[in-house]
């Protein structure tokens, strides 16, 4: 019952949170900043998982191969397959999960435990709108970009590992990306991250948006919201597959 | 003017106000004390609309907030200046930034008149200079003044001060004291305080609601408080030795 009552409370907040904004112009100029600093400033770790993500796809594939039988092209169209089907968009919405989700609860639920949320509510401003709905914008618009770059460098970083150590020649690795390529996988990725962001963003601010007690249950919050936005991203993403794939 | 009627609230078996009935005045510092757990902060929820009462009304000059839709809820709240026990200021913002948040919010007015008035808000509370500090750079004092300028910045008709002395000095307190009561008659304000500061309630208080248990237990001026009968009531306000000696002195 416990889990209906989340869910139903979940609901309830997006509806508030998909009201009328006060003014348009604050909620636009907030939403640029959560760009910022839920996308721009997760650039960093995005790019250096990718790139090492690819590496070790590459060599995985490569040192499994054995069969003379199967074109040495086959690693490289096995790493785009992976990359861009589920390594990018799904593990990288995993890691912001952790990164973008629990910052997330533990802000907003600070807010809650230092009264800001009161104090804005008393104001007569629309709290949840006002907290999430930029945020949930922000990371909609910009984790598309995250991802297709994640893409580029794990692919890069395949191609690092063919010229570093020949485990593949980086041309039998190019061609192998080329192979049978379908444009549709990357529109699936692209799907897929929209709605991940969406669920890294609301689900973390409903945890932090319903904090009650002091910092100890803004850490617990936050743990929670990786935890249940971790969960929410693997059961969509077996939904999307389902319905976009077969 | 503010009335409550017959307000009660209870969170799961715990019955925590019940049947509360009292009148707040405009252009007079009301103040709502009680003992730690006696209901005041409650009370102070349902009146501002953070919690719907069980049973009981509350009434703005004579609008019954609970029972408003939404939108007319809004009208109502943008009248209303609270200054929070923790001053709630939004860490992310400078001081200038938290007192313009409720005028760029609501307020038709250019950036320019936005700043002069924040400016002139923070100036009425002593606050000059430090427009660019982020709140975690100011004393504690500074935060409630700060929080009492984005309080007075929408020019309210209803003040909620939610203990401003917690965690002050005495000194400062009395000046947060002070500054409250100048703003009530300056603007005309219905303001609530809720405190259980004896000092404040001798400073400032003009008409006292004693609560006790979560239910209103007492309700006079200063004056009439000193003289109660009241045993719970003594028991709350004579529980310091200095308060105690301040009766004794009187009573000579």
């Amino acid at each position: 019952m416990d889990i209906l009552f989340h869910i139903g409370r979940y609901f309830q907040l997006l509806g508030q949170v998909f009201s009328r904004p006060e003014r348009l112009s604050l909620y636009a100029k907030r939403t640029v900043e959560e760009v910022d600093l839920l996308g721009v400033k997760s650039l960093g770790i995005v790019a250096l998982l990718s790139v090492f993500m690819g590496a070790v796809i590459t060599i995985q594939t490569a040192s499994n191969i054995d069969a003379a039988w199967i074109p040495r092209y086959v690693v490289g169209f096995t790493a785009r397959q992976s990359v861009i089907l589920e390594f990018s968009p799904t593990i990288i919405s995993l890691i912001l999960a952790g990164k973008v989700g629990s910052s997330i609860a533990a802000e907003i639920g600070t807010m809650r435990v230092k009264e800001q949320i009161d104090a804005l509510d008393i104001m007569g401003v629309n709290s949840a709108g006002y907290l999430i709905l930029p945020k949930i914008i922000a990371a909609m618009l910009i984790n598309p970009f995250l991802i297709v770059i994640s893409m580029f460098l794990s692919i890069f970083g395949g191609w690092v590992v063919c010229v570093a150590t020949g485990v593949v020649s980086p041309n039998e690795y190019i061609s192998g990306l080329q192979w049978d390529f379908d444009p549709f996988t990357v529109t699936y990725a692209l799907i897929k991250t929209v709605v991940f962001a969406f669920a890294i963003t609301s689900v973390a601010a409903y945890h932090g948006y319903f904090t009650q007690g002091g910092a100890l249950e803004v850490g617990r919050s936050s743990t929670t919201a990786v935890v249940f936005s971790s969960i929410v991203i693997l059961i969509a993403n077996y939904m999307l597959t389902q319905i976009l794939l077969v | 003017m503010i009335e409550v009627q017959g307000v009660s609230k209870r969170f799961g078996e715990v019955q925590v106000i019940t049947d509360i009935t009292a009148t707040f005045q405009k252009g007079l510092v009301n103040q709502i004390i009680g003992k730690s757990g006696s209901g005041k902060s409650v009370l102070a929820k349902c009146i501002v609309g953070l919690y719907k009462p069980d049973e009981g009304r509350v009434l703005y000059d004579g609008r019954s907030f609970h029972e408003l839709q939404l939108e007319e809820k809004r009208v109502i709240r943008q009248e209303i200046g609270m200054l929070f026990q923790s001053s709630a200021l939004f860490d992310s913002m400078s001081v200038l930034d938290n007192v313009m948040f409720p005028l760029k919010m609501f307020a038709r007015m250019s950036m320019a008149e936005m700043t002069d008035r924040a400016r002139s808000c923070l100036e009425r509370v002593n606050i000059v200079d430090k427009d660019k500090l982020f709140p975690s750079e100011l004393s504690g004092g500074m935060q409630k003044r700060v929080g009492i300028a984005r309080a007075i910045a929408m020019n309210p008709k209803y003040l909620f001060c939610d203990e401003p002395n917690s965690g002050l000095d005495p000194q400062t307190s009395i000046l947060i004291d002070e500054l409250i009561l100048e703003l009530t008659q300056e603007f005309n304000t219905t303001t609530i305080v809720i405190t259980h500061d004896m000092n404040s309630v001798m400073g400032t208080g003009q008409n006292i609601l004693f609560l006790h248990d979560g239910r209103n237990w007492w309700h006079g001026s200063r004056e009439e408080l000193l003289m109660s009968e009241n045993q719970e009531l003594n028991d709350f306000i004579f529980a310091s030795d200095l308060m105690r000696q301040a009766r004794k002195h009187m009573g000579n």
